[in-house]
């Protein structure tokens, strides 16, 4: 241990820790731009320059090791001033439309503005006029907000290792741009949005798309329904002030009728759909000699990536659609006809912890039901702005259930929210399938967890299956290293693009640490032990659907309407 | 009255410098040779006790800094020279690579041994592309001779940026990185280049090791200012009558410098300043002309000593104008990497223009020195450190100047 002074107060903290984190530890809270609690130390906005005895420089307390002895003052005058001076010379050219931010409220620049008191800035403000990115329709690029922290850059190379972003210019002139200086859309991105999340301020979000929701929900012509995804009921609390995970399922349902949908269904019904869909195309690949590892295709981020980085690949992907996909494919043929709704008048909006879901409706491949399948997706973010418009009190709001015919799940659906959760569920099906048993206990442990990378292996009646699942694509590409390699030794595998699955999706509430990942991945493991049924294949729902409407997996409807294709992207660059 | 006194470039002018065998006829390598024959420790506390200052403008003491490499445990460690050179006036360096790169290779072999570093780099400035031939035929030479034994040395160019003359935007570069300062500690004798211990070391530095090792570091500390020993190489540039090179010793005055080695100011003008040590280094005003140019002396008076590059300005000069130049200089060459650096020396320049083009105020300047003040200890690196050195010394010193521009 290391003892030192901050501003008075004695500390002992371990050896090799910062000023930062020993100021921490007796509540001194130090000012900080640049600095990501999981990722690397950048050193670079220097807002939080601390006084230590002995020293002429101020010291960045986020990259300074503590030493024996060591006093630091993190209040004088001069770190007052040096900081108040970095900040307006930050703002001097960051465009003052905070108003009209997507962050407004939620940025960590216009935080410490407000703390330090900047009124009127000294310097000229002068901003610097970039032609914003509409690129792609997942996410847009601001460039003129961006203070060059480069938290983006390291969230894209290191956490997904897709290096969409990088710097271009020096000094003045330095820039954070996609690949070649060209379009998002031209570069490697594969839109998890995992730099939304990075950045700490508006510089780059989601393609907000409540206005086309508003005018829907208008349009008396249209009938508008939703589907959930699971990932979305924990997180969405967080952004309407409640505590992660706290949000009762009745009352979201209740909020979501409130602010205009005529119909409240859940993803997690399609979640249990894709179960019974890609476990038996597992089992009959292991059975007729497919290609294997079979690989998840839930998560479009992760699909763009496969199509982007490992075409040659492709043919492991499982050829379900994702449950958002197989839902707004059914909504549109089998719910409308078991409705009486003409298909033509249903507007399928889909709520979603993700930005890549945006790009994947839009898809050509995404028209099976005869329309386009899903017509809109809102991230859950988007979804806290529909309810803090609404004005709705949530503590008072009744409960309300869900609609019928695709609105009931297991527990098996609500974990695909969490990385290993689709495994899980798979394993919880396919196990039954295979051995005509009854699984008692139903929890796997070593398939849950924020772990990169975890492996597990069930024995079904002699044949051992092992599984190996991947969260965050810079984990996701080491498995599929291994594949290319012809060294994979798995069956199955599940990515998911974000850090943590779903529940870290770049649609979430902007979630700057992964301890927040983690109480989110609780919560849903804690609703799955709650609901009485936790297996797939146990959906009342599920199995009037194939009674009525697909008849048996993988046959010539599920074939038609829930599985698909995908292709290389061709990317020039790679 | 002061004397030249050549320790750097003790071969200048004596040697063909692509003729190793001159080198050798000199007493070359024979101090590399008595080096391998001292036990590293021994050799160190010998660079130590010379009490021999790193000449690239921090003055850390050269022995103690190779002691901390000595000291970490590491399959490779590596020894690199600072031939960047990128301050504008600065030659010093190219002055003994071009006519002596033995003593360049020589000391780099020492530190080598010193330090147990087998591979050594030479980060050759970009603009000096004619000397890439005149460095690799040495080392060659001195490989073929087997002097070096399994030291081997690359020489890098760098690509014209000035911020990779700082240690570790120079070590970046060499990674193959954009050339950016890292934040310190680690500093590189720990952890440098490849995340090995690396000793960076300037040209300069290093051509003084073969001589303090043939003469003894007793010799060398008596030489000169006791607190900063030895010599020093000054390139004059400037309103200057002798816009040459000098070694001199430690305590020699600026007032010697300017007034005897450089011959005064032409054209019976009078002297106005002088800024020693590169763009970064402070103007100097007539009344402080007595300082010695030793690295203490020069921060006691609020200047560096730096590179020993020495510009001198006349009377019919306008300061403001130079000093709104040099602004503009910090702009282009700031990395952008630290927020009070690359938002900082773009408002200096502006303000410095708005105040040369006569639509400045008090108000301005007061501004300029808040910010020169706050980034001179908030930035990242040296750069940003010493960028702000002109502007808040030219207010200082001439402030008359600027209160002139206000219209």
């Amino acid at each position: 241990m290391v003892n030192l002074t901050i501003d008075g107060i004695k500390v002992s903290v371990p050896e090799g820790s910062t000023i930062l984190q020993a100021a921490s530890e007796v509540g001194i809270k130090i000012p900080t731009l640049c600095f990501h609690p999981d990722q690397s130390i950048k050193a670079n906005c220097r807002v939080c320059v601390c006084e230590v005895e002995g020293n002429r420089l101020l010291q960045a307390a986020c990259a300074m090791p503590v030493f024996e002895g060591m006093v630091v003052k993190t209040r004088t005058p001069k770190v007052l001033e040096a900081r108040k001076t970095i900040l307006e010379l930050i703002l001097s050219n960051h465009p003052q439309d905070c108003l009209n931010c997507i962050r407004n409220g939620n940025c960590e620049l216009q935080d410490l503005a407000q703390e330090y008191c900047i009124r009127e800035n000294p310097f000229e403000y002068k901003v610097r006029g970039f032609a914003k990115d509409f690129s792609t329709p997942a996410l847009f690029r601001d460039q003129d907000k961006c203070i060059l922290c480069r938290r983006c850059i390291e969230a894209c190379s290191v956490v997904q290792s897709v290096n969409a972003l990088g710097l271009e210019g020096r000094g003045y002139n330095s820039m954070v741009v996609p690949t070649l200086g060209k379009a998002l859309i031209d570069s490697p991105c594969v839109m998890c949005g995992q730099c939304i999340h990075a950045c700490p301020v508006g510089a780059i979000g989601e393609r907000e798309q409540i206005d086309e929701f508003l005018a829907a929900v208008a349009n008396p012509d249209k009938v508008v329904i939703t589907q959930i995804a699971p990932a979305v009921r924990v997180a969405i609390a967080e952004e309407i002030g409640m505590m992660t995970g706290e949000m009762p399922m009745g009352t979201f349902v209740q909020g979501l009728r409130q602010i205009g949908f005529d119909y409240v269904l859940h993803t997690n019904f399609s979640a249990d759909l894709t179960i019974l869909e890609e476990g038996n195309e597992l089992l009959k690949r292991l059975k007729e000699g497919g290609t294997l590892p079979m690989f998840t295709s839930c998560s479009p981020g992760w699909i763009n990536f496969c199509e982007t980085f490992y075409p040659d690949l492709l043919d492991n992907l499982s050829t379900c659609k994702s449950p958002q996909q197989m839902f707004g494919a059914l909504a549109k043929t089998y719910w409308a006809e078991k409705m009486g709704i003409d298909p033509s008048k249903i507007y399928s909006v889909s709520i979603m912890p993700c930005v890549a879901k945006k790009f994947e409706a839009a898809r050509p491949e995404m028209n099976d039901s005869g329309y386009q399948d899903v017509d809109l997706v809102l991230t859950t973010r988007e979804i806290g702005r529909l309810f803090r418009m609404s004005g709705l009190d949530f503590s008072k709001l009744p409960a309300s259930d869900f609609d019928s015919w695709m609105g009931k799940y297991t527990g098996a659906a609500v974990i695909f929210g969490a990385s290993g959760g689709v495994m899980e569920a798979a394993l919880r099906t396919v196990y039954e399938v295979v051995t005509g048993k009854t699984l008692e206990d139903v929890n796997f442990a070593a398939t849950r967890g924020i772990t990169g990378i975890k492996e597990a292996a069930v024995d079904l009646d002699g044949t051992v299956v092992k599984v190996a699942i991947a969260n965050g694509l810079a984990n996701a590409r080491k498995l599929m290293e291994q594949v290319r390699a012809g060294e994979s030794p798995y069956h199955f595998i599940e990515i998911m693009a974000c850090p943590g699955g779903c529940i870290g999706g770049g649609g979430q509430p902007i979630t700057k640490a992964n301890v927040k990942r983690v109480e989110r991945i609780e919560a849903i493991y804690a609703e799955d032990e709650g609901l009485p049924l936790r297996k797939s294949h146990d959906n009342p729902e599920v199995k009037t659907l194939y009674e009525e409407f697909l008849h048996e997996p993988l046959g010539h409807k599920s074939h038609e309407l829930l599985h698909t294709h995908y292709h290389p992207k061709n990317k020039k660059f790679l | 009255m002061a004397e030249e006194m050549r320790i750097v470039l003790r071969n200048y002018g004596k040697i063909d410098p692509l003729k190793i065998d001159d080198y050798l006829a000199q007493g070359g390598y024979k101090s590399l040779e008595k080096a391998r024959a001292m036990n590293t420790a021994d050799l160190i506390a010998e660079v130590k006790k010379s009490n021999l200052r790193g000449r690239g403008g921090a003055g850390f003491n050269c022995g103690m800094k190779w002691s901390f490499a000595a000291g970490a445990q590491a399959e490779q460690k590596y020894v690199i020279c600072n031939a960047d050179e990128g301050e504008p006036g600065t030659y010093k360096d190219r002055l003994i690579m071009e006519n002596d790169p033995h003593t360049l290779i020589e000391g780099m072999a020492i530190c080598a041994y010193a330090i147990g570093a087998t591979q050594g780099y030479i980060y050759l400035r970009g603009e000096y592309p004619f000397l890439v031939s005149t460095l690799n035929t040495a080392i060659n030479q001195a490989k073929e001779k087997g002097l070096v034994k399994d030291f081997d040395i690359e020489v890098r160019s760098g690509a014209g940026a000035y911020v990779c003359g700082e240690e570790t935007a120079l070590i970046e570069s060499i990674e193959g990185k954009r050339g950016e300062p890292r934040f310190k500690p680690p500093y590189p004798p720990s952890e440098g280049l490849w995340s090995k211990p690396t000793i960076v070391n300037n040209v300069e530095t290093f051509a003084n090791i073969p001589v303090i090792i043939e003469k003894g570091a007793d010799w060398y500390a008596g030489i000169g200012n006791p607190a900063y020993p030895g010599t020093k190489v000054f390139t004059l540039t400037g309103d200057i009558n002798n816009r040459t090179f000098f070694e001199v010793p430690t305590s020699t005055t600026i007032r010697e410098i300017v007034f005897q080695f450089g011959g005064g100011i032409p054209g019976g003008k009078k002297f106005k300043a002088v800024q020693i040590g590169g763009t970064s280094g402070a103007f100097i005003p007539e009344a402080l002309l007595d300082t010695p140019v030793a690295f203490d002396s020069m921060s006691a008076i609020g200047a560096t000593l730096g590179s020993g590059a020495t510009f001198v300005i006349d009377e019919s000069r306008d300061i403001v104008d130079v000093a709104t130049r040099i602004a503009g200089f910090f702009e282009h060459e700031s990395c952008g990497k630290c927020a009070p650096c690359r938002e900082g020396t773009a408002r200096t320049a502006e303000l410095m223009e708005k105040i040369n083009e006569g639509r400045g105020s008090n108000k301005d300047v007061a501004l300029l020195e808040k910010l020169g003040t706050v980034m001179s200890y908030s930035c990242l690196c040296g750069l940003g450190q010493a960028a702000p050195a002109p502007v808040l010394t030219t207010i200082k010193h001439f402030k008359a100047d600027y209160e002139a521009k206000f219209v």
